[in-house]
């Protein structure tokens, strides 16, 4: 043992990270008799959760009576362009309606329908209102309510304000993890025997995203390092609406419910362009075309006097607003001196959603490494090639849960895990490695790094991407690889609360997402839902039943096409049935 | 908007438990930037340990509490412009300082495990149709669902800050918890006694300063701690509720006895 000392913890099941997915899993392995802890980057209750606004989508019908788990999964495949896991889809779709109703006997207030049901909203290429909300704070509720039940669950306790740097294994499957304390720098040493990831996703390895300073893909790095495998890394969403001024604000999100509400996106010749684009669906068709259409209008010089298009809700009455889009009022007045009740927004594509992650199995969660399991943002499989508003927290609720049954399953089955032999030396040097910035606090600094990573992504994989592009992009990434081996703080020392020496740790994260993107997206010689190529802009039907699957091996990364199995007849019939349009009765 | 600034004087309060003092940091301001943008930018480029909470920059999620010019703000919600050309930022008095700013807010964890959660009727539990409620008799209870845990209130409210009785009276937020609970039209738990008892309803004096900074303008005062207080008056104050209660009668559920 030669680098610094570290305290060991020992528990059953461990899950990193604390948002909506996390928070269900381990009050799932908590309600299996297990001990369950849960390790966040962040305070509890901070997560990006919080930052979902618009709703949870599930066919309860309450809105729309003709709404089955069949067209809600039809919508999930054809929005995601039928790249998704159609086992993961359908399980999804039947089993929202119950997690959402779990919810409010748990104690969460949706808004309600004039009968008292939980009211549903419309939203982008959801065939009926499908949207279970609160507000455009529903992110909030979820996460409040998963934290209080938490909070109140045998067995489950929470280390906040704790990075976990490496995964490591035993025999071949999980049995730890290292991790290091934000508020002292002290490093504490994980057993487990089972964990699960529920980092979310890497929002920010991008410059304009709507994704807070955590978000630095470290789940899917952890995976990779510990020989999982990841699919669908290039598929990364962009919420078509994210503020674009002032500079200070750019790319916070603009929820999708202002749209669901009514409003209007128009250029600066004033025309409702997403006729041109998608003039059955308009402002609501998925949100891959309207991001597109948003950016094509943009560099055809059609854009608002900052670069973005024109958001109009005020054709509704301020009242109306207010109550339903309170935080958005809010936000715009305060940030941008905008009042939405008689102005319209700025807005313009910001990043927003890793729709890739890792390859997890449908019913439990599992990755390809033994003990390993992954839910929410961070797994892969359930938007296929692009997420439709609302499925991500009706993801985090269903896949939550089956995950923390799925590791607690393992857990029991396999205690002996966390008291199986670690390998010393790969601790020793997994601390030396986290310890090395800060012997050479002078070296290049981490928030340099970080911005030239945010800077090559945003340049060389944008909405619309080509194969030069990527490739130019790959290799200044794996150029600003080697420097970040070598990276200092910042210039300090310090242990205690050292937001340098946290960044040099979260750019290996950061890197390995980019890295694995960029080779994706040249292998997906195509244009497919989020992902779009000037070079290939058609759509290749013979790629759609392929997912490209990254790897790490002892030559690096490497991607590799896998083919999916058919979907079963009955849900083949299910997605090209024809449903019913849905038409409103007007009572307001 | 007011008249655009070039350089913003900032004074960060850096330091640690031990003590700590002002440094000034010199940052170009640039349209519409928030307090929270020209700290990171300073720990950017200026002082790269400076130790700061955030997360969503969006007055979503509570994170970047602190005490601007003195008042308690969030960060990022924050317009550098209101202030001119210089301000100070400092960490919140009533917790304990970690560094620079960030604060030790634990304790409101703690007593947030103390107040028993959401509890409906075991009819309502085992209910086969999902409950009908009305947007109306849910609304109260949303309002305080809002809350984003910045502990501002906390931070402002004299029985905590100035007086540190963090002992005897939960604070604010902790309040709107007890109150949202209690007004949710499907809750069958009493807790007038934890709110008398533990919770110490009775040490806020109606100063309203918790309701000045809460930034999503919950009216914490008004509608959760006065309708609070009236509940526990009318249950141990009340001369007839008192002898009713003698005679054994009017015995609920009660949380905490």
């Amino acid at each position: 043992m030669t680098g610094p000392a570290y305290e060991t913890v020992e528990t059953d099941v461990l899950i990193l990270g604390a948002g909506g997915a996390g928070l269900r899993a381990a009050i799932a392995a908590g309600e299996a008799g297990l001990r369950v802890l849960i390790v966040c980057k962040s305070l509890l209750g901070k997560a990006h959760t919080v930052m979902a606004e618009g709703g949870v989508a599930a066919a309860l019908h309450n809105v729309a009576y003709q709404d089955t788990w069949e067209v809600h999964f039809a919508d999930t495949m054809k929005g995601g362009k039928m790249l998704n896991d159609w086992r993961m889809a359908e399980l999804h779709a039947k089993e929202s309606p119950e997690r959402v109703l779990e919810l409010e006997r748990w104690g969460a207030v949706f808004d309600r329908t004039w009968q008292g049901r939980i009211h549903q909203r419309p939203f982008g290429a959801h065939t009926y209102p499908r949207l279970a909300h609160i507000g455009d704070r529903t992110g909030l509720e979820l996460l409040r309510t998963l934290q209080d039940r938490v909070v109140h669950t045998r067995g489950v306790d929470v280390h906040m304000e704790v990075t976990v740097v490496k995964l490591l294994k035993s025999d071949g499957q999980i049995a730890g993890a290292l991790a290091y304390r934000r508020s002292d720098g002290s490093l504490i040493l994980y057993r487990c025997a089972a964990l699960l990831l529920a980092t979310g996703g890497a929002g920010k390895m991008y410059r304009v995203t709507s994704n807070s300073w955590e978000c630095t893909g470290d789940g899917t790095a952890l995976a990779y390092d510990a020989g999982a495998q990841l699919r669908d890394m290039e598929m990364v969403q962009f919420h078509p609406t994210g503020m674009v001024w002032p500079a200070g604000v750019r790319g916070i999100l603009v929820t999708e419910g202002v749209r669901g509400e009514g409003g209007v996106l128009r250029n600066k010749d004033g025309e409702r362009f997403m006729e041109r684009y998608d003039h059955e669906r308009m402002e609501l068709s998925s949100r891959d075309i309207v991001a597109r259409a948003i950016n094509s209008e943009v560099s055809a010089g059609r854009g608002s006097p900052h670069g973005g298009v024109f958001l109009d809700i005020t054709h509704r009455k301020p009242e109306f607003i207010k109550s339903k889009l309170p935080s958005m009022y809010e936000q715009f007045l305060k940030l941008a001196k905008v009042d939405i009740t008689t102005q319209p927004m700025e807005v313009a594509p910001t990043i927003h959603y890793a729709m890739g992650g890792v390859r997890v199995d449908a019913e439990t969660g599992a990755s390809t490494v033994p003990g390993l399991y992954a839910a929410g943002e961070v797994a892969a499989g359930l938007h296929g090639a692009n997420r439709l508003g609302g499925n991500s927290l009706s993801d985090l609720l269903v896949f939550g849960k089956r995950g923390g049954e799925g590791v607690a399953c393992r857990a029991r089955s396999n205690p002996q895990a966390a008291r199986a032999k670690l390998d010393e030396r790969e601790v020793d040097s997994a601390i030396t490695a986290l310890m090395a910035p800060l012997e050479r606090p002078a070296a290049e600094s981490p928030y340099k790094l970080q911005v030239e990573i945010q800077e090559t992504m945003s340049r060389y994989a944008p909405i619309v991407r080509d194969g030069a592009g990527l490739e130019a992009g790959l290799e200044a990434i794996l150029e600003i690889g080697a420097r970040a081996r070598a990276c200092g703080t910042g210039g300090s020392t310090t242990l205690a609360f050292n937001p340098g020496w946290h960044t040099a740790a979260d750019l290996s994260s950061m890197l390995i997402n980019a890295e694995a993107l960029l080779r994706s997206a040249l292998e997906r010689k195509e244009s497919r839902g989020a992902h779009a190529r000037s070079d290939f802009p058609k759509l290749d039907e013979a790629l759609a039943e392929v997912n490209f699957v990254a790897e790490k091996t002892p030559d690096g990364m490497v991607v590799k096409a896998e083919k999916r199995p058919p979907m079963p007849a009955y849900l083949d019939g299910v997605v090209h049935q024809s449903y019913a349009r849905y038409t409103p009765e007007e009572r307001e | 908007m007011a008249a655009e600034i070039s350089d913003l004087d900032l004074k960060i309060w850096r330091g640690d438990s031990r003590g700590g003092e002002y440094v000034s940091y010199v940052v170009p301001v640039r349209e519409g930037m928030v307090v929270l943008d020209a700290v990171l930018w300073v720990q950017a480029n200026l002082a790269s340990d400076l130790a700061v909470r955030w997360n969503c920059k969006a007055a979503k999620c509570g994170s970047c509490s602190a005490e601007v010019d003195g008042f308690p703000r969030l960060m990022c919600k924050t317009p550098i412009a209101d202030y001119g050309a210089a301000l100070s930022v400092r960490p919140m008095k009533t917790f304990p300082v970690v560094k620079d700013l960030v604060t030790d807010v634990s304790w409101n964890y703690e007593v947030n495990k103390q107040i028993p959660p959401f509890t409906p009727s075991e009819k309502d539990m085992t209910a086969s149709e999902p409950w009908r409620m009305q947007q109306k008799d849910v609304e109260r209870s949303m309002e305080f669902r809002k809350c984003i845990e910045c502990f501002l209130c906390q931070d402002v409210c004299h029985v905590l800050r100035d007086h540190d009785s963090k002992r005897v009276f939960y604070g604010p937020r902790f309040m709107i918890r007890i109150a949202e609970l209690e007004m949710h039209p499907r809750d069958v738990l009493d807790r007038t006694p934890l709110l008398k008892e533990k919770a110490g309803v009775g040490y806020c004096n109606i100063t309203k300063c918790c309701t000045e900074v809460c930034p999503e303008h919950i009216h914490i005062t008004d509608n959760a701690i006065i309708p609070l207080k009236e509940r526990m008056d009318d249950v141990y104050f009340d001369p007839v509720r008192w002898a009713l209660r003698r005679l054994g009668r009017g015995a609920k559920h009660r949380a905490g006895e």
